[in-house]
């Protein structure tokens, strides 16, 4: 190639990138830099803001009752919602691999709940779940149920009431990416182990489940990375209530930063929520090559 | 493989009706959203609740146009959602094109750079994000809701691997013929690519239309609110309007389940090729 030719390619090159590249600065990029840095400082927004060094992390890491709290709720919200729906869209999917009749529409009604908006999927479970008029109690006292769960309104059962809503919601995605993963698995290895005797349950204990252990770690990562971050559900169903149940890592950042505008206290908790995803994000490039193939 | 059918017919009958009634599980409480969406304010209350309405309340539809600016609340949302999804498809083809393609000092290093942000959880820009947007003045304002989301390493991503399947000969035989980079990428890559393009298009316009917590820190004023800053602002009232907090959601979600609908297949395939969801 002349020398004329490569200097045409780089110019269009960079033509091409310039507008990803403009808005990846000012988006992207300036702003992470921005939060590490504001993450570091005392700012109401308002005021100029002060250099307060490790004092937001110190703080929150050793100090901050709340924040423990913060914590311990969005891990029990991860821990819980991660495996039962793993479990659930695992088996949806080995059912719907299986050919049966109308299992085109089935995915379908299985996927509503992904591309649904958590806003309006929030509104129709608080309505679900409200303790005096609700039908989930109506059904429970049907069933004979003697203490009704006041649900949204108990800092017992508000937690689990979200979890409940997250695994509803987010089956169908996980349950695609299982369903892409089985349909990867060679028939060949189902036929070798039909002559080893593997037949019934033993089949998916001895072949399935290996075979699919990349997509089942992918899944569990992505399902992790995303539980962590979750937001809508606990704004609109509870504010992070009753006494601060709900109150999850994400929305005690919102809280901080746009209600006591503490810019520099809710920086210094995203910045810890970031450390806690690019851990899990670093395991899954990793480990990357045991399941993603190019071809 | 597609899963063998079991020669059980009974086998096949119970994993029929477990299939079915999770499928029912995932479906109530749309229906009840449904069902609630038409009921009387009085019947609301009912306990034990009934199943349907006694007597439809379809005026519960047009109520709310005129109690709210719902209708101004849709077409936000959909305008910002269009828009977004426009410019994430060409922002990011065009920035594609050249990682697929072309050849320039940096390239790797751009990329990785690129990629290493979906990394990045979208809370960690989002204060940094808020105080420039209102330093520009952007507050209640379509700049701030849509050009944030201009551009996404995922859709860069994503296309990347679809310009990468296009045999590099077609392009070539048009270079000769003196065709330029830009007629190259209009003309070749975005017809032989469309299929990935549809795929992003879908899954940015969804993620668009329910995106909430930044329109929620960026609008003040009613008529610039999206549809989900709208309708969770319908529940913080004391005496919470149920009926029509539940045709607010119907409405809300009714489009995305169109749309859904016509581009199931592609969007799938997104899910699937790309690997991760979010943005």
């Amino acid at each position: 190639m002349s020398g004329r030719m490569a200097r045409e390619e780089t110019r269009s090159a960079w033509l091409f990138l310039a507008p990803s590249l403009l808005l990846f600065m000012v988006f992207v990029l300036l702003p992470v830099l921005a939060a590490f840095g504001i993450s570091f400082s005392s700012w109401d927004l308002f005021t100029a803001p002060h250099w307060a060094g490790l004092d937001n992390y110190r703080q929150l890491l050793f100090e901050d009752k709340l924040f423990h709290k913060v914590m311990r709720n969005t891990f029990f919200y991860v821990i819980w919602t991660v495996p039962v729906q793993m479990i659930l869209a695992f088996f949806v999917a080995l059912l719907l691999n299986r050919g049966v009749w109308g299992q085109n529409a089935l995915r379908v009604i299985y996927f509503l709940p992904v591309v649904s908006s958590t806003v309006a999927v929030a509104l129709i479970w608080s309505w679900i779940f409200n303790s005096n008029f609700g039908v989930l109690n109506a059904l429970l006292s049907a069933v004979g149920v003697q203490d009704l769960p006041g649900w949204l309104n108990s800092s017992k059962y508000a937690l689990p009431a979200l979890i409940i809503v997250a695994i509803w919601q987010g089956l169908g995605y996980s349950m695609v990416l299982f369903l892409a993963g089985l349909q990867g698995i060679p028939r060949e290895a189902y036929e070798a182990g039909e002559i080893d005797g593997a037949v019934g349950w033993k089949k998916h204990r001895f072949i399935t489940l290996p075979l699919l252990s990349p997509t089942t770690f992918f899944v569990a990562i992505v399902s992790l990375i995303g539980s962590f971050q979750v937001f809508d559900l606990a704004f609109v169903m509870t504010q992070g209530g009753p006494a601060n149940a709900t109150n999850t890592i994400v929305y005690y950042v919102y809280q901080n930063a746009f209600q006591f505008y503490r810019m520099g206290y809710a920086s210094a908790a995203a910045m810890i929520l970031f450390a806690i995803i690019l851990a899990f994000t670093l395991v899954q490039y990793r480990l990357q090559h045991r399941w993603v193939h190019y071809d | 493989m597609s899963g063998r059918r079991s020669r059980n017919p009974t086998l096949n009958w119970v994993i029929f009706g477990v299939l079915l009634l999770g499928a029912l599980s995932m479906s109530a409480p749309f229906i009840w959203m449904i069902s609630s969406s038409l009921k009387a304010p009085t019947e609301i209350f009912k306990y034990p609740p009934a199943l349907l309405p006694a007597e439809a309340q379809w005026q519960n539809y047009t109520r709310i146009f005129s109690l709210i600016p719902f209708g101004r609340l849709m077409l936000n949302s959909l305008f910002v959602s269009l828009a977004v999804t426009a410019l994430q498809l060409l922002v990011c083809s065009m920035a594609a094109y050249a990682f697929a393609r072309l050849h320039f000092r940096g390239r790797e290093l751009l990329f990785l750079l690129y990629l290493s942000a979906l990394m990045i959880p979208s809370q960690v820009t989002l204060i940094p994000n808020f105080i420039l947007v209102r330093q520009l003045g952007w507050i209640d304002t379509y700049a701030a809701l849509i050009l944030p989301f201009a551009f996404s390493s995922f859709g860069t991503f994503l296309l990347r691997q679809a310009f990468l399947t296009i045999p590099r000969e077609l392009e070539e035989a048009a270079r000769i013929d003196g065709a330029s980079y830009a007629q190259v990428f209009w003309r070749i890559m975005l017809p032989l690519a469309r299929p990935a393009l549809g795929a992003l298009g879908i899954f940015t316009f969804i993620a668009q239309w329910n995106n909430f917590l930044w329109p929620l820190i960026t609008t003040t004023r009613p008529e610039m609110q999206t549809l989900t800053v709208g309708l969770a602002g319908l529940r913080g009232q004391y005496n919470t309007d149920w009926a029509l907090l539940m045709t607010g959601s119907v409405l809300a979600i009714l489009p995305i389940f169109v749309v859904f609908a016509v581009g199931n297949k592609s969007f799938i395939q997104g899910i699937t090729a790309g690997g991760f969801g979010g943005r």
